[in-house]
Parts: structure tokens; C-alpha cells; sequence
């Protein structure tokens, strides 16, 4: 009986801190609920927007017309669209067998060495480099040096931003392989490379695909590194020697216009970048789930 | 005697049989070998001149600024093409200053929505949020720089902008941080367009981190009755210390030398006169994406590349570092479960 006294007290005593202590539980973790929800709102405000406001700017004639000039009706984002089109395809093209080797390379060959360790560190941070500075680059080494800019320098300036990406998805993917395979392949007699490119490539076949898309992704939007390499052009152009249209540039000079005409149509560049981004995405999400 | 020579001859017969065939084979595994060797080393050689590539043609296309100016360049401000004098304080400062409003938004934002994703969320809704964000890091600078500039600025300027100038006019030091034209660009709205930038990369690696904590050491704190926030801030913090701080720092890297999304609302203009947030300004990126394809070859152009090096030295530390930290993380993550 006198036992249950002090243990009351003792109880209270402890509760107090205890609820404290519950308080702050409740408040941490409802700032982070709403961190979440800040997060989302971003999210949906800004593609809520670049949706309404972009299909708001969208016609046939979006896809049909050139740009047109200052202060005009009509026109469209026809030469832009086709330039970005062909520098994107052929950077990812340039770019990608680059990727695939040096990831394989760290893969398989170079997982111990220093070659292999410095490679890695470098590559990786490409990845984050400012893209600005690869676009100074090939300022430097092509459009000054050819005296003109074109849409080869594009090509190549997208192309040194594909080849980061591409090799970190397929080191990455490769490295999820079991050995297993690898011992199998060549307990059966296969050369190495012969192990690589039938077994172990083959098995990361859709890793590296997905690495692929996400590359495309990223220089789909791409702006700085074309600012000085492709330039723009306002006329429909096919010939990458030339300066060339592409949606970026185009989306940047219109959007920063006081022209009504441009900036609508900025938006529905824009409207064609994020949906073709998000598509690719998604592309490679879905892609990458049903195979692993 | 017969049998065994007979015997023995048959294995040299079969091996006669076989040896025209097996080096060809094995010929073609080692020229395959060789070539695929060289081939994957050479693609992983240029990945890595890449980077001493771009270091060295900036240097060479910065020198002429560089002999010039020297390392004054970094704290001078004056900006003047027609008279041929350069110097970098107001970007290198616009760089910095917005990059900093960034970090100061997205690190607790992104430390909630990780501690969201791994201990508050239900099991159905982690995926597509989880996704939701990684998207968020998706979508091209363009997109934000854009929205930015033509949706986001005038409500900034009308809903906080105005007020506080109403509230803080007088004020000295207050009143000198929000004063300018009210058309909300500036460093505070480039900072914020940034920070929604970075905050999926931040997210995301810390939620990666906050996944690699042992299960069997929060166990343990739930066991003895720690709260989620004592669990969180008592043992996973500490445990992924490096991986946090990396993924502060590869956000940090990215907000560095993002560029569109900040050439659309800083306002482009070089100027240090005012502390204020609301006034336009100018960072390194903005600077080069504006000026650099109408810059005249000479000093000019050489002060811009000059920039470009900096900022690709400032990322590339920030970076390095990131990265060493995320290593390091990766090692102890070996040694401790």
C-alpha cells in the first residue's frame, strides 16, 4: 500500500520529460510532412503551369512553320524542333558506344587498377560539372578554331555530357551481374570478350538502355552548352556545318522577349521539352523494372 | 609394348587432328581480347582527358586575362568592355550569394522529405513519391528558369516583395535588403528557383544514406524507447554523417554552376552597390551565357573564360569533396554491419 505513493510520483516524475520529448517527436516529424508537401507542391505548380500554358501555345503550326521574326504573327518551332531532334539523336549516337566502353572498362577490366579508380572519380564528377563549361570548352577547341559556330560543335559538346552518364548506368549495371555468369562463360572456353559482349552485356542489356534514355533525357533540355557551340538559327536548316535552330536556345531567347507572340511560343517549347523528358524518364523507369 | 605405342599414337592423332584448329580459336579470343581491351581502356582514357582537356583549353583561352589581371580579378569589381577593364567580384559574389540562399532552403527541406520517405511514409505511398521527386531532378533548367522568370518573379514581387518594402522602408540595414524595382529578380529569386532545383538531388541521396543505416541499430534505439525524431537525430544523423554532408555538397556543386535556371531571373546586371536581395545582379553562369557569344575576341572573351575556370575550380573542390565523403560512407558502411 505505501508502495503505490512514490510510485505515482515517480511516474509524474517521469512523465514530464517523457511527454517533452513526445512534443518534439510530433513536431520534427509534422515539419517533415510538410517538407514533403513542399516538395510536391513545386512539382505539380510548375508542370501544372508549363501544361496549361504550353498547350495553351500549341498549334500545327508549332510543328509545320519556322520561327518567326520579332514582333510577327503566326510561325512556328518547326526548325528548331527538327535541329534539336538531329543534334540530340547524334550526340546520343557519338556519345553512347564512348559511354558503353569506358563502363565497360571500369567493370571489367579496370576494377583494381589506378586507371580504373581515377577514371571512376573523374567520371563522376563530369556528371555534376557545370555544363556551361563544357559548352566554353568546345568554344575553345572546335568554334574558335573553325571560326564559325555550327551544329558539329553542338553535336559534340552534347555528346561530352552523354558520355558521363552513360558510362556511370553501365558500370553500374554491369557490376549488378553475379560473377557466376562470368566464371560459366568461361569455364566453357569463351574469351573474355566474348564473355562481355554475349554474357555480361547481354544480361545488363536493358540497364544500359535505360542509361541511354536517361542521357537523352538530360541533353533534351540542355541549354548553356549550346549557347555557344550550335548557336541558333532562325531560318529551317538540315546542315549541321551551320549555325543550328534548336528548341532551347530558341526557348531562351523568346522567353526573355517582351514579344506576346514569342514568349507563347516559348512556352510551348517548353511544353515539348518536359513532356518529352518525362516521357523518356518514365520510359526508362518502366523499362528498367520489368527486366530486374 | 605395341599396345601402349598404339595406344599413344591415338592420343597424338587426336591431338594432331585438333591442333590446326584450337590455336586459330584461341588466336581469335586473344586479337579479340587484345583489341576489346585496348578499345574499353582507350574509351576510359578519354573519359579522363576530358576533364584535363577542359582545364587546360581554359587556361590557355584565360591567359591573356590572366597575365593581365592576375588573382585581382578576384576581388575587383569593375566590369568595363568598352575600356577593356575586368574584374570577376560581382559574379564570382552572385554565384556564391545565390547558391547560399539555395543551400539555407533546401537542406532542411530535402533532410524532411528524407526522413518522410524513410520512417514516416506508408509502405504504398514510398514509391511514387519517391519517384515524384526524382522526377522533380528530371525536368531541364530551362523549364524552371523559365516558369521563374514569367510566373513565380511578379508573385514574389507582389506578395513578399511589396509588403516588406511597406514594413522595412525606413529601417536602415532591413530597408537596404529589400529595396529595388518591385519586380521580384534578383539574387533572393534566383536563390529560391534554385533551391527548388536542388532539392530532388539532396532528397535523394540522403534518403539513399538514411537506407544504408543498419536496421538492427534503429531497432535497438526503438527497443530502449527512443522517439522517430530521437532515432533520426540520435543515430541515423550521426551514423551518415559524410553521406549527408556529400549530398549537401553534390547539390551545392550543381547550384554552382547551374545556369539557365539563373540567367532568367537574377536580371543580369553588374552591380555591387546594394546589399539588397531584390536588386538585380549577376552570377558567373549568367554572365558567360548573356555576354559570351557577342564578347569580342581579346580581353574580353579571355575575362569571361577566366570565369568559366573559376567556377570549374570552385565545383570541381566542391565536388571532390562530395564525392570523397560519399566514399567514405561507403567504406565504414563495410567495416561497421
Amino acid at each position: 500500500m505505501s508502495a503505490i505513493a512514490p510510485a505515482a510520483a515517480r511516474t509524474d516524475y517521469r512523465v514530464g520529460p517523457h511527454r517533452r520529448r513526445k512534443i518534439v517527436n510530433q513536431i520534427a516529424l509534422t515539419l517533415s510532412l510538410l517538407a514533403m508537401a513542399f516538395g510536391l507542391v513545386w512539382l505539380i505548380w510548375i508542370l501544372w503551369d508549363t501544361l496549361i500554358l504550353g498547350a495553351k501555345g500549341l498549334t500545327l503550326a508549332t510543328f509545320t512553320e519556322s520561327t518567326p521574326p520579332p514582333n510577327a504573327e503566326g510561325g512556328g518551332l518547326a526548325n528548331a524542333i527538327v535541329g534539336s531532334l538531329i543534334m540530340v539523336l547524334a550526340a546520343t549516337g557519338v556519345g553512347t558506344p564512348i559511354g558503353i566502353l569506358a563502363g565497360i572498362y571500369l567493370a571489367e577490366y579496370g576494377q583494381r587498377t589506378w586507371l580504373g579508380h581515377v577514371t571512376r572519380f573523374i567520371n563522376d564528377i563530369l556528371l555534376s560539372a557545370p555544363s556551361i563549361v563544357i559548352g566554353l570548352f568546345v568554344y575553345a577547341v572546335i568554334v574558335a578554331k573553325a571560326r564559325t559556330f555550327s551544329g558539329y560543335a553542338g553535336v559534340i559538346a552534347l555528346a561530352l555530357i552523354v558520355i558521363p552518364v552513360v558510362v556511370r548506368t553501365t558500370e553500374n549495371m554491369l557490376q549488378l551481374i553475379p560473377n557466376s555468369l562470368r566464371e560459366a562463360a568461361v569455364a566453357l572456353g569463351a574469351p573474355k570478350w566474348v564473355m562481355i559482349w554475349r554474357v555480361t552485356l547481354k544480361a545488363a542489356r536493358a540497364g544500359v538502355v535505360t542509361g541511354v534514355l536517361l542521357a537523352l533525357a538530360r541533353i533534351a533540355g540542355e541549354t548553356a552548352p549550346l549557347l555557344f557551340t550550335a548557336l541558333s538559327n532562325q531560318f529551317f536548316s538540315l546542315n549541321l556545318g551551320d549555325p543550328m535552330a534548336n528548341l532551347p536556345v530558341t526557348i531562351f531567347k523568346f522567353a526573355m522577349s517582351p514579344f506576346a507572340n514569342w514568349q507563347q511560343m516559348a512556352w510551348a517549347g517548353v511544353f515539348l521539352i518536359t513532356v518529352g523528358v518525362l516521357a523518356l524518364n518514365i520510359l526508362a523507369r518502366v523499362l528498367f523494372r520489368q527486366r530486374h | 609394348m605395341d599396345a601402349t605405342l598404339g595406344h599413344s599414337s591415338t592420343i597424338r592423332d587426336s591431338q594432331a587432328m585438333q591442333m590446326p584448329e584450337q590455336p586459330s580459336v584461341r588466336r581469335a579470343g586473344t586479337i579479340g581480347d587484345l583489341i576489346f581491351g585496348v578499345a574499353t581502356r582507350a574509351a576510359a582514357v578519354i573519359t579522363l582527358l576530358l576533364l584535363v582537356g577542359i582545364l587546360v583549353s581554359l587556361f590557355i583561352g584565360a591567359w591573356p586575362s590572366i597575365r593581365e589581371f592576375g588573382l585581382k580579378f578576384l576581388w575587383t569589381a569593375e566590369w568595363d568592355p568598352v575600356q577593356e577593364k575586368f574584374g570577376g567580384l560581382v559574379m564570382i559574389y552572385g554565384t556564391l550569394a545565390t547558391s547560399a540562399i539555395a543551400l539555407l532552403i533546401a537542406v532542411p527541406v530535402s533532410f524532411g522529405i528524407a526522413l518522410f520517405l524513410t520512417e514516416l511514409s506508408p509502405k504504398w505511398l514510398k514509391r511514387p513519391l519517391g519517384t515524384a521527386i526524382e522526377l522533380l531532378a528530371a525536368i531541364p533548367s530551362i523549364v524552371y528558369g523559365m516558369w521563374g522568370l514569367l510566373v513565380f518573379s511578379p508573385i514574389l514581387a507582389t506578395y513578399v516583395q511589396q509588403p516588406l518594402q511597406k514594413a522595412f522602408g525606413g529601417v536602415p540595414v532591413l530597408g537596404a535588403l529589400v529595396s529595388g524595382a518591385p519586380v521580384g529578380i534578383g539574387i533572393l529569386s534566383a536563390g529560391i528557383i534554385l533551391a527548388i532545383m536542388i532539392i530532388p538531388f539532396i532528397a535523394a541521396v540522403m534518403r539513399d544514406v538514411f537506407e544504408v543505416t543498419p536496421a538492427m541499430l534503429k531497432e535497438s534505439a526503438y527497443g530502449l524507447g527512443a522517439t522517430t525524431w530521437e532515432v533520426m537525430s540520435r543515430v541515423v544523423l550521426p551514423y551518415t554523417k559524410a553521406g549527408v554532408i556529400g549530398g549537401i555538397m553534390l547539390g551545392l556543386g550543381r547550384a554552382l554552376g547551374e545556369t539557365m535556371a539563373v540567367t532568367f531571373v537574377i536580371g543580369n546586371f553588374n552591380q555591387l552597390d546594394t546589399l539588397s536581395l531584390f536588386e538585380a545582379a549577376n552570377s558567373i553562369t549568367s554572365a558567360l551565357a548573356n555576354e559570351f557569344a557577342e564578347a569580342t575576341p581579346g580581353l574580353h572573351e579571355a575575362s569571361l573564360i577566366y570565369l568559366g575556370l573559376i567556377l570549374f575550380f570552385i565545383t570541381f573542390v566542391v565536388l571532390a569533396l562530395s564525392k570523397l565523403l560519399l566514399l567514405r560512407l561507403r567504406r565504414n558502411e563495410g567495416k561497421r554491419t
